[in-house]
């Protein structure tokens, strides 16, 4: 069984802190991390590989930076990893992002499965699993609570449309999976340790010749494009709060808002 | 792609019914092809869904190309993306709109690459700005941030958040084209085994919500926010760390890892207001807040702020609620 998991590294979201009157994210003001919802497609993969054999790959496409992350993905249980370094890589949307990590996977050769996370905790789309999917003309599932291998098929439970759906698939297949799959494994020391040990691969725009046209990369390949970004403010909220005066505020939620409700 | 000034809304529908986010995107879709001097259509595809694509036009649309294929009958996502291509290709929307749902994101997502164009995930805004550009405005990092998103290619394709766009009122009266279309059939790979209707809380459509968080002592309690909760016509709802210890379901949970909810009214008992948590509810029109610690991230979103215990504050609740009734 051959796996790949592509994982993002995203800043602390409990650390970062947003500039308002700037109209900016201050990514320097927190830690990075794995995309949480990355652990839990990691942690999906590791566990195939434990109950039928295999190879888990790790694929980000970031900063140098990056590489820590993948270190740490090491560290849960994958293989190998391979970052996607280049200046012609930075600011991708989600066209290009996908575009190039499945020119990667493809270089990559033969797989069994992708596993993604739903989405980021700062990009938030959700978008780049099922386009990784539409690049390399896989079938994909979205939304995935509950899985199981069987027999070179997979079969899902996922929710579309209101309704809980059971979905059958061939591989190769991308998956998208929700939290509520696993609970992610903790790294030990000895696996922390082990990790360095492993070589992280780089590849560039160089080491993709052949596989990526660098137009469709970067900032040159994204059609999406930030035009402004707003830090909004709750300041239209009331703000009325009550300290020490519990049955006033009773007495006024009652009458006020609470007060047409049958 | 040159494009006539048309824009498209997909008509979401499952088991022939058509999701209520189809008729909200006309409502804007409206608004849009207005500014841009265009027409508004709409595509429904589906088995047997002749019968409702006139529900389209009542809601805004001037036109609906009808795809009735019994390949359709499930959401079969290759021959739905299949279909979706060939329209865009063939008509050349210059926007092209769908619900935020797991099915709309899905399918956008896949649509939007095979066409290489872009697309802007669960937008909660869409303008014309002054000299003609589509401006689709979205939530990113945990809901902190609005960014303002321009798209180069076409069709500028977004996927919008359901109940934050208005549905015109149904007109009976209003005339529009129905085309139907050949239906373009695929080798389907997924094969959905079984659908269930799932009868259980739906929170996303609930207009009041009682929320309970790590401020509950036990999993009993929330028996005490039902109880406030049933007074009220409302949901129960949940934090994270109440779900993550097994005391309520998933589907009550309210956050980033959960709903994304947009009530008349959200109760927050014991809920501290950790950004993930407030990306799922802060767009509630009115937000009352229980916390006793007077710091929590949540009095500062709040219209009201109850600093105490939950535990003596809604049953006090409870009961002037019951007085003022009788």
């Amino acid at each position: 069984m051959r796996i790949i998991v592509p994982i993002k590294q995203v800043p602390d979201m409990n650390q970062v802190k947003f500039d308002v009157a700037g109209g900016r994210v201050d990514r320097s003001s927190a830690g990075v991390e794995i995309n949480p919802f990355d652990l839990n497609a990691l942690e999906a993969a590791v566990q195939i590989k434990e109950n039928v054999g295999g190879t888990v790959t790790v694929i980000s496409m970031g900063p140098r930076r990056a590489v820590t992350s993948l270190r740490d993905a090491l560290a849960r249980g994958a293989d190998d990893a391979v970052l996607l370094e280049d200046r012609k890589f930075a600011g991708a949307d989600t066209l290009a992002t996908s575009y190039t990590i499945a020119c990667a996977i493809r270089k990559l050769g033969a797989f069994d499965l992708i596993i993604c996370g739903e989405k980021t905790v700062d990009g938030d789309t959700g978008q780049v699993g099922a386009e990784i999917a539409e690049h390399l003309n896989i079938p994909h599932i979205a939304h995935v609570s509950w899985f199981e291998l069987s027999a070179k098929k997979i079969v899902a439970q996922c929710e579309i449309g209101g309704r809980a759906c059971t979905v059958e698939s061939p591989v190769p297949v991308l998956l998208t999976l929700t939290k509520d799959v696993n609970i992610p494994r903790l790294p030990s020391f000895r696996d922390k340790a082990k990790a360095r040990q492993v070589a992280v691969e780089v590849w560039g725009a160089r080491e993709l010749a052949g596989y990526a046209d660098i137009k469709w990369c970067g900032v040159r390949g994204s059609p999406t494009r930030v035009h402004r970004v707003i830090i909004p403010s709750d300041e239209n909220r009331k703000g009325r709060i009550f300290r020490n005066t519990i049955d006033e505020a009773i007495d006024e939620i009652a009458a006020g808002p609470l007060r047409h409700l049958n | 792609m040159n494009s006539t000034k048309e824009v498209l809304v997909f008509a979401e529908q499952n088991g022939g019914e058509i999701h209520p986010i189809s008729f909200e995107l006309l409502g804007k879709g409206r608004e849009l092809a207005d500014k841009l001097g265009g027409v508004l259509s709409s595509v429904l595809l589906g088995d047997k869904i002749a019968g409702v694509a006139t529900e389209l036009i009542y809601h805004g649309a001037d036109r609906v190309y009808l795809y009735d294929h019994v390949i359709f009958h499930d959401l079969d996502l290759l021959n739905y993306k299949h279909n979706l291509v060939r329209l865009a290709r063939e008509i050349k929307p210059e926007i092209f709109l769908l619900g935020a749902t797991h099915w709309g994101r899905s399918l956008g997502a896949r649509v939007a690459v095979a066409l290489g164009t872009g697309l802007t995930a669960d937008c909660t805004g869409l303008e014309i700005d002054r000299d003609g550009n589509f401006i689709q405005i979205r939530p990113a990092f945990s809901g902190n941030v609005l960014a303002h998103i321009r798209t180069k290619t076409k069709p500028q394709m977004a996927t919008v958040r359901y109940k934050v766009m208005r549905s015109r009122p149904r007109d009976v009266n209003r005339k529009g084209e129905i085309i139907e279309k050949k239906t373009e059939v695929i080798p389907s790979l997924l094969a959905i085994a079984h659908q269930e209707k799932r009868d259980e809380v739906n929170i996303a459509e609930a207009e009041v919500i009682v929320s309970g968080g790590a401020g509950l002592k036990k999993a009993e309690d929330f028996s005490l926010l039902a109880d406030l909760a049933g007074l009220l016509g409302a949901t129960v709802g949940a934090s994270r760390p109440p779900v993550d210890s097994g005391w309520i379901g998933r589907e009550h949970q309210v956050g980033f890892s959960g709903n994304t909810v947009k009530p008349k009214i959200y109760l927050a008992c014991g809920i501290s207001g950790s950004s993930q948590h407030l990306a799922g509810m802060r767009e509630s029109d009115v937000i009352i807040a229980i916390n006793t610690d007077p710091s929590a991230p949540i009095f500062k979103v709040a219209d009201y702020g109850i600093v105490g215990d939950l535990y003596e504050v809604v049953p006090k609740l409870i009961t002037r609620i019951k007085r003022c009734r009788s």
